[in-house]
């Protein structure tokens, strides 16, 4: 059989789709687009950690020449927030402050200078509260509430046991238990935040641009604070330069946009600077874990316990699902019998912490790995072998009811340990070098999202008309990770085209269906699944129009891309074009709609929030880190990073492996320099230079080897690739430390004084050995 | 205080009345609306606002406006000629040298520097010559691969 040409179909390692707009500086940002006789708006924001806020007079704002409209709470009555049951931010603050830098109130005046002008002259009146910034402050019995139904400032605590634990750690022949401090992490993403709302007084309408992951959320939440039916909305995602779950939730300066743009009875651009997107924040929030694991002297695991506290920041946002994520996803990386897990979410007077790339996931497996580590040197074992031992049998269902049908892993750690030179060279290494090894895993999309509605997961529809060009319609959200590259791909595979007659349209509610956005790594699987079905049904339909123009029967037909004709026939047969009139005949512009929804026996287990951590298809990762350490400086030099990653089938290998050396340079930036600070409250990280990650000169060769485990249920095999590599680089990075120097370091990030103070530690325990010697 | 300066911008003789505080950044945005230069940060920390003025690299984002009259400026609109990609330009498309591309003006102007100063630099120089650019998406392996590519492209042309 005659193959149809493989032009921009699957597998192929195609350059992304809009990316010579980008290269061309010809791609438009929110901030980009030219809106004639837009207002300037601007945000005044809290200077207080907590406190009570008496009064916000606006009246000498309101006087000033130029400016059209000041907002307060009072003008946003409404909560909001990602998880519906626990929405408990206002878009601008109503009696209380809860983080320096939340928003009060918002001016729109017809020139920057004017608004911020403005924001000089409104006057705040507040009672300041105590401030706290770690879960032990907010957590000590005599700390004031910082929200009124949060007793004791927990958000949420988690407590879920699989499996005898108290047994397994007794059939253990190592016990160890450990605390872990990770600080907290911010996405920084490089385009700052910006939104530019367009009100229509005449019909009650408003436009609305940002820089959004998830455009759906964006439009439900401007409904609900704005009291504003969804059919008078119109929400439209331009190029946003990345996310990495920043932006998954609705914010509140997008919400502010909307709220003054009405005020105004106009147009509010609305660009964000730096600082102010560092303290909208939705980071990885600050962890303290204790994790005991019980060994087998062969290095089986027997039991897990995991106590986690998550330092949330002033507002509920994910944190439901950030803290369940954390214990769910302890499991389906390796076989574990029993698992115990207590998680604490609790508040705190800072941004408010959210989504970020591995969700929830990371600073436990920091924790879990690095314990693990140790244990397999301490019973002689050579660490990566003890992940060998403790690989699923797969297709399993994990004890809390997470099912794994695709499983690369084994494969993943044959690659490393090869590449790497693992058995020659770990643990025998010269002084100041050394490997470690970690591993990681993530969801392809969360099986049930936190807003249910009985829809599909994915809805795709693909337009064809007369001019014989395909537009593809989906509301997945391309913020660089190439979603739109991917269905398009999908549809180029299936019809057997290249991208000359495709375009793809995405992430404008008025045009485009319906779709959960960019998180949790679910577009390749859930929304590539959708273009599948919905390719697969208009290659159908093209087969029948090609069967009544060629007078035989569908089945007899073979679609060859550009042309369609009888199988097994000498006949050159009929081009596309010919396909597509016969197609309209007595019909029109032809919609075909493909779906995707998750089945319910991959949502999870049946306990309190056992949904979380559900996902069809799990991602897979093994790592190895090479490492160079300067016993004078603490300096820490990342030589060589090998990583192997099972994403089901590569769609694009060229898109994966970008993906993947992103998300294992993230995890870098984590174990390396990134944190947060703050001085009572006060952020003094809010910009590039205090809040470093890692430049050119800090960054490793990232060598990506693609595992391909072909997921039974996902696109043409595939799953997510963006997220599974993070986390396993924390501990890749603690044990290539140790294995160099040989000083252990729970801590996270691993700065150089931390290098330093261990060693210290360690030369002073020798003398003292030597002492007592 | 205000001023009128002449300059040169992408090639076209350019007159206008600016303030004085004016940042480049700004003039070549909203005054031309060249948005393919960015502004990644509050002024000189992530390199995405990088121009060429008189073919050396500089900030725009902290650069006044008024500073650069009588010279010359070149921006990521000017370096494609008659609608083909420059070789950075066609490397960094198909070696996934941007994701999101936010970075990716900035990033591409800053080699488009060094290669014209040192049309062979090796991957460490690379390395230093770009290192005041941020980028989040790529971990920057794929734009070293990118610009070795280009300098390839430069080599066999």
């Amino acid at each position: 059989m005659n193959k149809p040409l493989k032009t921009n179909g699957v597998g192929a390692r195609t350059p992304l789709i809009d990316g010579v707009e980008k290269v061309r500086g010809a791609a438009k940002y929110t901030a980009d687009l030219a809106i004639d006789g837009a207002y300037v708006g601007r945000i005044l924001r809290s200077p207080y950690s907590h406190a009570e806020i008496i009064n916000v007079d606006t009246s000498r704002a309101e006087a000033l020449e130029g400016v059209i409209a000041v907002v307060t709470g009072k003008d946003s009555p409404i909560p909001y927030g990602i998880v519906p049951i626990a929405q408990n931010e206002y878009p601008m603050a109503q009696e209380k402050v809860r983080y320096r830098g939340e928003p009060i109130a918002a001016v729109a005046a017809v020139d920057a200078a004017t608004a911020e002008a403005a924001l000089e002259l409104i006057e705040l009146t507040v009672r300041e509260l105590p401030g706290y910034y770690t879960a032990r402050e907010s957590r000590a019995p005599d700390a004031v509430q910082i929200h009124e139904n949060k007793p004791g400032n927990l958000e949420r605590d988690v407590h879920n046991s699989f499996g005898d634990v108290e047994d397994g750690f007794r059939q253990s022949d190592l016990v160890v238990e450990d605390e872990f401090h990770c600080e907290e992490v911010t996405h920084a993403h490089m385009e700052p935040h910006a939104a530019i709302a367009e009100y229509h007084p005449e019909r009650d309408h408003l436009t609305f641009h940002s820089v959004t992951q998830v455009p759906y959320y964006v439009h439900l939440m401007l409904a609900q604070c704005m009291q504003m039916p969804q059919s008078r909305i119109r929400v439209i995602k331009p190029f946003v330069g990345g996310g990495f779950g920043a932006r998954t939730e609705t914010l509140n300066f997008e919400l502010i946009c909307g709220i003054l743009a009405r005020a105004a009875r106009g147009r509010v651009r609305m660009v964000l600077t730096r600082e102010e997107t560092f303290l909208t924040h939705r980071g990885r929030p600050a962890a303290d874990v204790r994790l005991k694991l019980g060994l087998s002297k062969t290095g089986k695991i027997m039991a897990v316990k995991a106590e986690m506290d998550q330092y949330g920041g002033a507002y509920g946002g994910y944190g439901i699902v950030t803290i369940l994520y954390a214990g769910a996803l302890l499991n389906a990386l390796y076989d574990i019998p029993a698992v115990h897990y207590d998680g604490y979410r609790v508040y705190t007077n800072t941004p408010p912490c959210g989504a970020m790339r591995g969700h929830g996931t990371v600073d436990i497996r920091h924790a879990f790995d690095t314990i693990l580590n140790r244990m397999a040197r301490e019973l002689g074992l050579d660490p990566l072998e003890v992940r060998r031992i403790n690989l699923m049998q797969t297709p399993t269902e994990t004890p809390n009811g997470l099912m794994v049908t695709s499983y690369g892993l084994p494969e993943a750690l044959d690659w490393v340990e090869k590449a790497s030179g693992w058995k020659e060279r770990y643990g025998k290494l010269p002084k100041g070098r050394g490997l470690g090894i970690g591993c990681s895993h993530f969801v392809s999309g969360a099986a049930k999202p936190v807003q249910w509605t009985g829809q599909p997961d994915a809805v795709v529809n693909l337009k064809l008309d007369f001019d014989g060009g395909i537009t593809i319609l989906t509301g997945a959200a391309e913020i660089g990770q190439g979603s739109s590259t991917i269905v398009a791909q999908v549809v180029a595979e299936v019809l057997g085209l290249d991208y000359s007659r495709l375009r793809v349209i995405a992430s404008d509610s008025a045009i485009t269906p319906r779709d959960m956005g960019s998180y949790s790594s679910r577009v390749t699987y859930m929304v590539g699944n959708a273009t599948l079905h919905a390719a697969e049904k208009l290659k159908a339909r093209l087969i029948r129009a090609a069967a009544t123009a060629l007078e035989t029967e569908p089945e007899n037909i073979e679609c060859c891309g550009e042309t369609y004709r009888v199988i097994d026939s000498q006949d050159k047969g009929i081009p596309f074009d010919k396909v597509v009139q016969t197609a309209l005949i007595d019909h029109g512009a032809i919609t075909e709609r493909g779906t995707f929804t998750v089945p319910k026996e991959f949502q999870g287990g049946k306990h309190r929030g056992g949904a979380v951590g559900s996902t069809m298809g799990f991602s897979y990762a093994a790592q190895v880190v090479e490492v160079v350490v300067d016993e004078d400086t603490g300096e820490i030099t990342v030589e060589k990073v090998w990583v192997a990653h099972d994403c089901g089938y590569a769609l694009n290998p060229l898109s994966v492996e970008g993906q993947v050396q992103g998300a294992i340079w993230m995890g870098m930036g984590q174990a390396m320099m990134e944190a947060t600070r703050f001085h009572k409250g006060l952020p003094l990280h809010a910009n590039f230079i205090d809040y470093s990650f890692p430049t050119m000169m800090d960054s490793p060769d990232i060598e990506v080897f693609i595992v391909e485990s072909m997921d039974p249920n996902g696109p043409f095999g595939a799953k997510e690739a963006s997220e599974g590599g993070l986390a396993g680089f924390l501990p890749a990075l603690a044990e290539a430390v140790s294995d160099a120097i040989g000083v252990e370091i729970n801590d996270m990030p691993i700065t150089p004084d931390k290098v330093l103070d261990a060693l210290t530690r360690k030369r002073r325990q020798a003398q003292r050995k030597r002492v007592s010697a | 205080m205000a001023s009128i300066i002449n300059l040169k911008v992408n090639g076209k003789t350019q007159e206008h009345l600016i303030p004085d505080a004016m940042l480049l950044v700004d003039f070549l945005r909203d005054r031309l609306g060249l948005t393919g230069t960015k502004q990644g940060c509050d002024g000189g920390e992530c390199g995405a606002c990088t121009v060429l003025v008189d073919g050396r690299q500089r900030l725009s984002c902290v650069t006044l406006a008024k500073s650069v009259a009588g010279k010359t400026v070149e921006t990521i609109e000017s370096i494609e000629t008659k609608g083909r990609l420059s070789r950075l330009q066609a490397a960094f498309h198909e070696k996934l040298g941007t994701q999101c591309g936010f970075c990716t003006p900035g990033m591409i102007m800053a080699a488009e520097s060094l290669l014209r100063k040192n049309p062979a630099p090796e991957r460490d120089e690379i390395k230093e010559a770009l290192s005041g650019n941020l980028c989040r998406c790529t971990g920057y392996v794929k734009i070293i691969e990118s610009v070795e590519a280009a300098i390839l492209t430069g080599e066999q042309a």
